[in-house]
């Protein structure tokens, strides 16, 4: 397969638009893994879930699967509480995250993948909405909607987030945490009560991106892996906590997969993210935007 | 001396079910042992046992293609390469905080099935057959020999790891699992310490694995590289106790077992959902293990 001009064009496009996606399949990490230090590896996980709560929703009630991943968002948010008061009571408070914490949510990974294989095996499942099918053409480029619809409401759900992070009260709690709980007890705010709240919000966006995620491709319990490698990746190359970063190498990933798959084939893809990973952790931890 | 009574011992039964079992729990026994030599004594989380594992297995299939060497030497190359690959990683990765090596674990296992599943030699996707001879040198039947390799090598595993606890080696990863920079301070070589223990670990996951290709005689990269094998080598040693050599003994037996009494009698899919319930039971609960809780129970009595 020859390098041509209108296939490296495609392949930038839909990597674009994939890095959008991928942003809101990262956000809630480098919210729970960039701001509040807990190694979430069981994003993913919640990521397919709400796949499979959309899938649900769509099949039984015809719901649009993003209005279903928004119609979920309360379940996951106190899903998110739930485990993160879990988390607190064993292992946060008692100072022993590290080795313990990081089991326990490779444990819970386990376990929900187990479960959905379990309920729905692991057939690939998808759903079903106007959007998906039809392609835009611009020029030489195309726009599938399946791709760019997720895409939009991607960077809305990111942009929101980052507009209530800097200018709420519970926003702005949260960035502090991120930089000195301590100092938070001071001020006679309970540090943990605001980390709460975050990691439910973290696992909240795991709902929304879970619908994205079933409208981009068919989807089956195990194939969440796949996605640990992308989303520590990208939070870790953006530098953590910061959403720009996060955004920045989101669309950098999507562009290297894309043009991967591409020129060498799908198989090799996952390798990309996390060749990534393995190369940013070992040679630049802080990021690419890091000094 | 134990390796030789239970291979008397289990020489008295005939039926080859028992082996094909037992391999699986001695298996589970040195991933378990070796995953504890950097995960319970320096408090390192490693993902990738799957990733270290299937490379001992798929070099053996590389060495079995080329000119098949009998299975002593294929464990010590697949030990040899798991071991240089445990050595890169932590060389690369060691330095940063211990969450960061435990997800650069978790991608090593995955770039290697990605390169396996795309490398045509060892059968790619497909995977790939492996042609075993029906018997065995000196020992006769074929599973009975792997089932004794297993065993001599779960052996050495354990005492390797029960002689690291009290070497200076074992003190200085003690040291280092409860404050690395107080450990640093002290003057303890943290980063060569911790090379060595990742990769020791790494050698014996990679042992562990050479032998599969003759035990499932197919081999593919999904069964090869399955999340299983990471998830049974930390939930072992986490529910037998991570402070010393006995508790993943305890917990490879028991879940071992467990696993291969469930498979059986009810599904494989349910008890690899009783093995990630178990996990978080136990870490929540009883953090120091199984060993943890007769601790406090003897302490309790007494005092």
């Amino acid at each position: 397969m020859g390098v041509t001009l209108d296939l490296l064009l495609n392949a930038i496009t839909s990597g674009l638009l994939l890095g959008g996606f991928y942003a809101a399949v990262s956000v809630g990490v480098a919210i729970s893994f960039g701001m509040l230090d807990i190694a979430n590896l069981a994003h993913p996980a919640f990521i397919i879930l709400g796949s499979f709560t959309a899938y649900i929703l769509n099949g039984t009630f015809g719901m649009d699967p993003i209005v279903a991943g928004i119609v979920v968002l309360p379940g996951f948010f106190l899903l998110g509480a739930a485990i993160y008061q879990i988390y607190y009571l064993s292992f946060e408070r008692r100072g022993e995250e590290s080795l313990r914490g990081l089991a326990f949510f490779f444990g819970i990974l386990f376990i929900t993948e187990v479960t959905l294989i379990l309920i729905f095996g692991v057939d690939y499942r998808f759903v079903e909405a106007p959007y998906i099918g039809p392609t835009l053409r611009l020029g030489i480029v195309d726009l599938p909607l399946r791709m760019l619809v997720p895409c939009v409401c991607s960077l809305i759900m990111v942009g929101g987030l980052q507009l209530s992070l800097s200018r709420t009260f519970l926003g702005r709690a949260i960035l502090a945490v991120a930089q000195d709980g301590p100092a938070l007890r001071l001020l006679a705010i309970n540090p943990s009560r605001v980390k709460l709240v975050a990691f439910a919000i973290s696992i909240a966006t795991a709902a929304i991106a879970g619908s994205f995620l079933i409208i981009i491709q068919p989807v089956e319990p195990s194939i969440g892996r796949e996605y640990i490698g992308r989303v520590f990746a990208i939070c870790v190359m953006g530098g953590m906590g910061s959403f720009p970063g996060m955004l920045l190498a989101a669309m950098l990933l999507g562009v290297v997969e894309s043009i991967t798959a591409t020129f060498y084939g799908p198989s090799w893809s996952p390798a990309v993210a996390f060749g990534f990973l393995l190369l940013t952790l070992a040679f630049r931890p802080s990021g690419i935007l890091g000094r | 001396m134990v390796v030789f009574a239970i291979f008397s011992a289990s020489r008295l039964v005939t039926n080859d079910y028992f082996f094909f079992a037992g391999y699986l729990v001695l298996q589970f026994v040195v991933l378990a042992t070796a995953w504890n030599i950097l995960g319970g004594y320096t408090g390192y989380v490693n993902f990738g046992t799957a990733g270290f594992f299937a490379l001992g297995a798929y070099s053996s299939v590389v060495l079995h293609k080329l000119f098949g060497p009998p299975i002593p030497v294929l464990i010590v190359v697949g030990g040899v390469v798991s071991g240089i690959v445990g050595f890169g990683m932590g060389y690369l990765t060691l330095r940063l905080r211990g969450v960061f090596f435990a997800i650069a674990t978790l991608a090593l296992a995955i770039v290697l099935e990605t390169l396996i599943t795309n490398w045509d030699y060892v059968g790619g996707s497909r995977g790939v057959y492996i042609i075993r001879p029906a018997q065995a040198p000196l020992i006769g039947s074929y599973i009975q020999y792997l089932f004794l390799l297993m065993l001599t090598l779960a052996g050495i595993a354990v005492a390797t790891a029960r002689s690291i606890e009290h070497s200076t080696l074992g003190y200085g990863l003690a040291a280092i699992r409860d404050d690395e920079q107080a450990a640093e301070a002290a003057g303890v070589p943290t980063l060569r310490l911790k090379l060595v223990s990742t990769t020791l670990s790494g050698a014996f996951m990679g042992m562990a694995g050479a032998p599969l290709p003759y035990y499932v005689t197919y081999l593919d990269p999904a069964s090869g590289f399955n999340l299983s094998y990471a998830v049974n080598s930390i939930a072992m040693p986490l529910i037998g106790g991570t402070t010393g050599w006995l508790g993943p003994l305890i917990g490879a037996v028991l879940l071992g077992t467990i696993q291969q009494v469930a498979t059986v009698t009810i599904s494989s899919a349910l008890n690899l959902l009783i093995v990630g319930v178990l996990l978080v039971a136990f870490v929540v609960i009883a953090p120091n293990g199984i060993i943890g809780l007769i601790e406090t129970r003897g302490r309790r009595r007494r005092g």
